[in-house]
């Protein structure tokens, strides 16, 4: 499936990427992270497990086990801080 | 119901003359308004730059102000936060309530403002002599959420 993945503020200086298209074969959250980790150095150090970060689906925050629907736009930040 | 996402500053004068103009139904407003502190963390802060995600923001405040009206009768709710660059002192966020009764205003402005700490996508990152920061989320922002969960 066709992805637009969006990162912002710390992670997004750290992977040094604001977003990014993928073709994307897995079907859930988790799975997206976990192929992400793949790609080893920060990827792997900020979504390691444990690691507090939170993932959106078409603006929503979800759990890590929520399906991805096709053409989804996916979000990865850390826990917000505003207010 | 009013949600801005702005860079500019807001007066809370006219939000709260503005709510209740032309109506006499309401009874109650509190406000709230949050201010940049110039120390964090026990280091000296001299600005800071507030990143957001657009669509997703504007999104989960309105999601929030919908929670508090099922919780609560109000009558009129006004959310207002800031991005950008902002200097010690400069107000960031606004949420004001108007309702018949004083109780159910205080009760939901405070509830926004804990949802709004733990759910919308705001970050902050501070300019401090060590260098620039990211803000941590803090544990204590998640209890005072939570706490509104309870039965």
């Amino acid at each position: 499936m066709k992805l637009r993945v969006l990162y912002f503020a710390r992670l997004r200086e750290r992977f040094g990427v604001a977003e990014e298209s993928l073709d994307f074969a897995g079907a859930t959250a988790a799975e997206l992270v976990a192929s992400l980790q793949a790609r080893g150095g920060v990827w792997a150090e900020e979504l390691a497990a444990g690691r507090a970060f939170r993932v959106a689906i078409n603006q929503d925050i979800v759990a890590l086990d929520a399906p991805l629907p096709d053409h989804a736009e996916v979000a990865i930040f850390p826990p917000v801080t505003g207010g | 119901m009013k949600i801005l996402v702005q860079t500019e500053a807001f007066d809370l004068g006219a939000e709260v003359a503005a709510m209740s103009q032309g109506r006499t139904d309401i009874g109650a407003i509190a406000s709230f308004v949050g201010l940049a502190r110039d120390l964090n963390e026990g280091s000296g802060v001299s600005a800071m730059t507030l990143e957001h995600y657009p669509g997703m923001t504007e999104k989960a405040l309105a999601a929030l102000v919908d929670e508090a009206n099922a919780r609560w009768p109000l009558l009129d709710v006004t959310v207002i936060h800031r991005v950008g660059r902002l200097l010690p002192g400069d107000p960031i966020v606004l949420v004001a309530v108007a309702s018949p009764h004083r109780g159910e205003a205080f009760a939901a402005c405070e509830f926004i403002m804990d949802y709004l700490k733990t759910q919308a996508p705001f970050w902050k990152k501070e300019e401090t002599p060590e260098g620039e920061r990211w803000v941590e989320a803090r544990a204590s922002d998640d209890a005072a959420a939570a706490r509104w969960n309870a039965p």
